[in-house]
């Protein structure tokens, strides 16, 4: 999962400092891997050099752990594309959409849309792969039945999860917008967004996505 | 495929409700000719539904259903079933053969029913019962059949009027895997071949993954979501 994202996402809701974001993050989305310090100020270094992040203010008697810091307009786009960039389909990618459904209702944007785009990805592979049964042999239908069945456990969750975004939307800050029909403001219009609005390519890979999980017939053979 | 081209069959803004309970809610769905449409959704959600509305079977409280260039509202209930007779063909989830005749019975009957004699239409049958990997329980009643096998049979029989449009409902859902599996196969297979369009309404991914292309229903609304090319 990308932390460099997540940490965007954070900022989008609000400014903060470098340890309340590791706070954040932790209680929200790193149960099981709490970030290093380490992390969270590397992290932080490489935003402000991409110009996706700004440092909005320190605070008095402050060591470098009491900048705050808020988002800039090209960190919005960038946390824009990531969010509504479908991930591949994968085992285990619970915790990257978890995320970006967390931040979609955290940011005011349509976490049932975060899903959608999701679940039509995810039936893009199981088309593919049911074509690819209709064609093959008994090994080709039985690599792929075990693909379609773990991608049919994704779209179980992604459905349920739909389901309940207003209850999820219930556990988060008061104010947080309930999902689909939550405005997402111009992010040019917050003081917190800088108005030179510019493109900017993704800075951050804290997390590679793991390998498309489409088998291959090596797998077999291997 | 064509996407300009016209739809064959289009709902646009559907609106039905039972009693006090809206089951369609501004719904709409164009469905082309030849091409497999997956309706997925929860329980509830509606699809159900849009399909008996698309198929001319409940008339909706407002939008409007086309197929071709007439308007299923406008058409008398005598049009209507001539239209469902000659044009459609539906799959359910189970009790649509009729207990009493035999599997070749079942499948010839809409033939029968068209006034087509009774060696010719069950000619026809047996055809597409072979097809369907079914052509030796014709014979047997739907009783004696294993229930993937009568699936097959519901399926023959949905085909053998060369419709335009087939309308599966949950066609898998009493069937374990490997039987549901074998029905979606046959079933798209055919259909493809046939040249007919179909709507698959199903809450499993693994049997919308037959389709061409998918669209969702929740609270009554469709929602499409289309990806960008890779």
């Amino acid at each position: 999962m990308s932390i460099g994202q997540t940490f965007l996402g954070l900022l989008e809701a609000s400014p903060r400092h470098g340890y309340e974001l590791k706070r954040v993050y932790d209680e929200r989305f790193g149960q099981a891997r709490p970030l290093h310090y380490g992390q969270v100020y590397s992290t932080l270094a490489r935003l402000l050099k991409s110009g996706l992040v700004s440092v909005d203010g320190v605070e008095p008697g402050a060591g470098p752990e009491r900048k705050r810091y808020a988002i800039t307009a090209a960190g919005v786009t960038d946390v824009q594309r990531w969010l509504t960039r479908p991930e591949k389909p994968d085992v285990y990618l619970q915790n990257t959409l978890y995320t970006k459904v967390v931040l979609g209702l955290l940011t005011g944007r349509d976490a049932a849309d975060i899903l959608d785009v999701q679940r039509a990805e995810h039936l893009r592979l199981m088309r593919t792969l049911t074509r690819r049964k209709a064609d093959g042999d008994l090994a080709d239908q039985l690599i792929c039945d075990f693909a379609l069945f773990h991608l049919e456990a994704d779209l179980r969750w992604l459905e349920l999860t739909a389901a309940r975004l207003d209850q999820l939307a219930a556990t988060l800050p008061a104010g947080t917008p309930a999902g689909p029909t939550a405005p997402h403001g111009d992010p040019a219009a917050s003081q917190n967004h800088p108005t030179a609005a510019q493109s900017h390519p993704t800075a951050t890979h804290d997390d590679p996505t793991a390998p498309h999980s489409v088998p291959t017939r090596r797998e077999v053979t291997a | 495929m064509n996407t300009e081209e016209q739809p064959l069959l289009a709902a646009v803004e559907l609106h039905k409700a039972y009693g006090a309970t809206p089951a369609l809610a501004g719904a709409s769905l164009a469905i082309r000719a030849g091409e497999v449409v997956a309706v997925m959704g929860p329980s509830g959600s509606g699809k159900s539904t849009l399909l008996h509305c698309l198929a001319g079977i409940v008339p909706p409280d407002a939008g409007t259903v086309r197929y071709r260039d007439r308007e299923l509202s406008a058409m008398s209930d005598a049009e209507r079933s001539a239209l469902r007779r000659s044009e459609f063909g539906f799959v359910f989830q189970f009790g649509q053969l009729v207990p009493e005749l035999t599997c070749l019975e079942n499948v010839a009957l809409p033939l029968r029913l068209s006034g087509i004699r009774r060696r010719e239409a069950e000619r026809r049958a047996a055809d597409w019962l072979a097809r369907l990997e079914v052509g030796d329980v014709a014979g047997k009643r739907p009783g004696e059949v294993s229930g993937g096998q009568g699936q097959r049979v519901a399926v023959a029989r949905a085909l053998v009027t060369a419709p335009r449009v087939v309308f599966a409902d949950e066609p898998t859902g009493a069937l374990d895997s490997l039987a549901g599996e074998q029905v979606m196969r046959l079933l798209t297979a055919a259909a493809r071949e046939a040249g007919a369009a179909v709507m698959l309404v199903t809450h499993e991914p693994r049997v919308a993954a037959y389709a061409d292309r998918e669209v969702v229903v929740r609270d009554g609304r469709t929602r499409e979501t289309v990806l960008a090319d890779r």
